[in-house]
């Protein structure tokens, strides 16, 4: 694996998150939050740990694919896929309007390129990425499966289901993430139903368990890497990723209000201040 | 061995034509007669087994029924491409949607209920929604379920399944023609339900009869009243049709073994020349194969309708038999609709 150019990820992390900023604010709806929560992940994922191939397809064979179980951060996915190249960033501006191919949770039905699945109802990624990573196997693909969750996902059985059944069958061609921010909708994950030791929840059902800094590019990249390191063992690996919800803007962070509100004009501004335009916005 | 003799009458004598000499009694025999009973969840554990031979890409997944859902011969055969879930269903669905990004064609297996209630949302979103090529299939559909009762005889499952954009609702009428349905869901794409059941039933349909998803079936023409029905109803109504031939009725019985895409032209067809309809379907009235009908006549060719299904009710425990009787899914039940429905167009 080559050396990550961190000041140019660093780069294109802020212009992501300027895209994000402005995606909500121009349909005024939108979950910003969740987005600038995980950007350095998407960042990390899409510009230096996948490999993947440069067109879309729906079976991504003989390429790592990655799935986004908690489909509301989609402003992240999409600035990023656009970024990679999958399509132009002008149907950034787009989002959530009618007629797009962005729709407010991710979706195949429109054919945006970088999509294999719908998500949005929360707690049904894993059992996606799960299956597809079996079909990876089953067609000797050496190549792997990624996951993103939210932690308030966690209170969704089916994760559970899926849990134990990706490790009963060593499903281990699969890297999982929960973005472990601790807010949900309604406030912190510890006040509205408490995942309590959540590490070792997912140890005690049989997954290899890591833990990591989401809103460090260097530390990000490295909790990757050590996760692909421990793929083909057997087991299948889950990240912890500590995040900041609404990192990169001041008065979004700290809280669970920013989870799903649009900026209006003046916290627009406010936030495009402190987001440097890097590599040129949409 | 033919069980469905029926007394000669000149009017049968007439329409039917064949004339078997048994004993002193002379007997006609239908059509549609039957020498063997089965499951028709044995007709789908049949042709997954040969659909597994065929074509490799086809993978059998089972939350804890395998022997009810007779996947046995597949599970045997192709131990690699079939997967034990457990008593998982949400996640069976994810596993399904997941399997076909890379292009395997799952098909999933539990009861009905557990197929589709229970996991509507995965559905939706991971199945329907995102277009995968997943094919739902569900045994122990309906009231003939029998003695488990009515937390596990859904009869609303047609209705949850028909509703979904883009989803293909099948419901075949015999061991043969589960069978033949599972075979033919091998070269379709998209997603698709297919619902069969536990109780043996006759096999009544000729094992190379052609399949076509799509496009109804006619077994008996008729020219005073259109039967559709499906699943285990098709039955029913071949043995309603013989005692309305004895009333002097003449029923067009047609097999409706595709409710979504449903064959609006073959409906219209036999509509336009009986002018009254029977709905036959082990589902609720609302929401099943009766609701589509009717609404293909309000839109296209308004005429009297009687839909024999059950009433806005759950079911409950007893015998197959029993429970089609009480529930008014009997062939004496299709045979008073039917004269119900002639007497409404004079």
């Amino acid at each position: 694996m080559s050396k990550p150019d961190l000041n140019h990820l660093q780069k294109l992390a802020t212009q992501i998150r300027r895209d994000i900023v402005r995606m909500v604010h121009a349909c005024q709806s939108g979950h910003p939050g969740g987005s600038l929560g995980c950007t350095e992940f998407f960042v990390a994922l899409y510009f230096h740990v996948l490999r993947r191939n440069k067109e879309f397809t729906m079976d991504g064979t003989g390429e790592d694919i990655f799935f986004l179980s908690n489909g509301h951060i989609s402003p992240v996915w999409y600035s990023t896929l656009a970024r990679a190249g999958y399509f132009d960033t002008k149907e950034l501006s787009t989002f959530r309007f009618l007629n797009t191919r962005l729709q407010g949770h991710p979706a195949t039905h429109e054919g945006l390129p970088g999509i294999r699945v719908a998500s949005g109802s929360l707690g049904q990624g894993l059992s996606v990425a799960i299956g597809a990573a079996q079909t990876k196997k089953l067609n000797k693909d050496n190549h792997l499966v990624f996951v993103l969750m939210g932690d308030g996902e966690q209170q969704e059985g089916q994760v559970w289901e899926a849990a134990m059944y990706a490790a009963h069958n060593k499903v281990d061609n699969l890297i999982a993430t929960i973005d472990y921010n601790g807010q949900q909708i309604d406030g912190p994950v510890k006040e509205i139903l408490d995942l309590k030791n959540l590490k070792a929840k997912w140890e005690a059902f049989g997954w290899e368990v890591l833990e990591f800094k989401g809103n460090n590019l260097a530390e990000t990249i490295a909790g990757l890497e050590k996760a692909k390191s421990l793929t083909g063992k057997g087991k299948p690996i889950m990240n912890l990723m500590h995040t900041e919800m609404g990192f990169g803007v001041d008065f979004m962070m700290n809280s669970h209000k920013w989870h799903g509100v649009a900026p209006n004009d003046d916290e627009l501004k406010k936030a495009l201040a402190q987001l440097e335009e890097t590599v040129g916005d949409y | 061995m033919f069980t469905d003799y029926y007394p000669l009458t000149n009017f049968n004598l007439k329409k039917r034509g064949v004339i078997l000499v048994v004993s002193t009694t002379t007997y006609i025999m239908t059509k549609f007669t039957f020498t063997e009973k089965k499951d028709t969840r044995s007709g789908f554990g049949a042709g997954l087994l040969e659909l597994g031979r065929k074509n490799p890409n086809v993978v059998g997944l089972c939350a804890d029924l395998t022997g009810s859902l007779k996947m046995d011969a597949f599970k045997k055969e192709f131990p690699e491409r079939f997967f034990q879930v457990g008593i998982a269903e949400a996640n069976m669905m994810g596993l399904a949607a997941g399997m076909t990004i890379g292009g395997k064609i799952p098909f999933t297996g539990t009861f009905a209920n557990f197929s589709t209630g229970r996991v509507y949302d995965q559905i939706r979103q991971s199945i329907a929604y995102s277009h995968k090529n997943v094919k739902i299939c569900a045994s122990h559909a309906g009231v003939t379920l029998g003695e488990d009762g009515a937390t596990h005889q859904i009869l609303e499952d047609i209705g949850m399944m028909k509703m979904l954009p883009g989803m293909t609702v099948i419901v075949p009428c015999d061991h043969n023609q589960t069978k033949a349905a599972t075979l033919a869901l091998g070269d379709h794409h998209g997603p698709a339900y297919l619902r069969f059941g536990r109780p043996s039933w006759p096999i009544f349909m000729a094992a190379d009869r052609p399949f076509t998803i799509g496009k109804a079936d006619k077994l008996i023409d008729g020219t005073d009243v259109s039967i559709f029905a499906c699943g285990h109803m098709v039955w029913q109504a071949i043995e309603a049709e013989a005692a309305l031939a004895e009333k002097g009725i003449r029923a067009e019985i047609i097999n409706i073994h595709t409710i979504k895409p449903l064959d609006v032209e073959a409906v219209l067809e036999s509509v336009q020349k009986t002018k009254c309809v029977v709905t036959c379907e082990e589902h609720q009235i609302n929401g099943g194969l009766g609701d589509s009908i009717a609404q293909v006549l309000g839109r296209h060719f308004p005429v009297p309708l009687e839909m024999v299904a059950v009433n806005d009710s759950f079911g409950e425990s007893g015998t197959p038999t029993q429970l089609l009787k009480k529930y008014g899914l009997s062939p004496e039940n299709i045979v008073s609709a039917a004269e119900r429905v002639v007497a409404r167009k004079k």
